[in-house]
């Protein structure tokens, strides 16, 4: 299993402000190793963000995210005190999910 | 039918029961399968085809917010933004990469057209920012130039 998420959320005037850092290799399948043996790719596909039960962000990553992706992005709604979760899954069929409460 | 479409629905299946049932996800509002043929596609104009965007207009409404000069390829930060209205996809293509689509983002109706990441560029380069809003295609350019590669060893 993965490394948590690192979710920042804070509401302002209305939006809401979403930070996440997610702990990933984000491995893109071309580069070689000492051997010369090609490390294979190994990347987030998917990502989806939720405030409560609404989808407030879908993402496909491809391998050119940088290692350890950030994401930041702004939705309407949204109160202090309540959730916002992120999901992840990569190529691997690895997921995880965290929350963070929104500040 | 091919064989890659069948592994692909199969697991994406496969995945939806497995996260409606550990209450993650809902049905109905699972992931997207995750678009294979735009993020294998090389060259700009495939992965434009691949995304359905055909030959997007250039808009001053789009915005890519990123360095003029990155010193590290391996970590460029790159935002779009866009002041058109009801905005519902957005995606970073970077022309010279390997494979030019770096990331695409679905924005259901509330979140702001204005998303930031950090993306890896293997030479200096156009990015794009390509936006769908009402319906339409709309792209904006920014080089950013590179001076240490971030997909060699």
């Amino acid at each position: 299993m993965a490394n948590p998420m690192k979710i920042r959320a804070a509401n302002k005037d209305g939006v809401t402000e979403v930070k996440v850092l997610i702990s990933h290799e984000m491995e893109t399948g071309q580069r070689k190793d000492a051997n010369g043996a090609i490390i294979p790719a190994w990347f987030i596909t998917e990502l989806s963000a939720k405030h409560g039960d609404k989808v407030v962000l879908q993402g496909e990553f491809g391998t050119a995210v940088s290692k350890n992706p950030y994401l930041a992005f702004k939705f309407k709604g949204g109160a202090k005190g309540e959730k916002v979760a992120v999901s992840w899954k990569d190529n691997k069929g690895d997921s995880r999910t965290d929350e963070a409460t929104i500040a | 039918m091919n064989r890659r479409n069948v592994l692909k629905t199969g697991s994406g299946a496969a995945l939806m029961g497995v996260l409606a049932a550990a209450g993650i996800i809902r049905p109905g509002l699972a992931l997207a399968d995750w678009n294979k043929a735009a993020f294998d596609a090389k060259s700009m104009a495939d992965t434009l085809k691949a995304l359905g965007a055909g030959s997007p207009a250039d808009s001053k409404d789009v915005q890519v917010t990123g360095p003029d000069i990155a010193e590290n390829g391996a970590v460029v930060p790159v935002g779009v933004s866009s002041t058109l209205p009801n905005v519902t996809m957005v995606a970073i293509l970077i022309e010279k990469n390997p494979n030019a689509l770096a990331a695409s983002f679905v924005l259901p109706e509330g979140t702001e057209a204005n998303v930031q990441t950090r993306v890896k560029m293997g030479q200096t380069s156009n990015v794009y920012a390509l936006v769908k809003a009402d319906g339409k295609f709309y792209m904006a350019t920014k080089e950013i130039k590179v001076t240490l590669g971030g997909c060699g060893g």
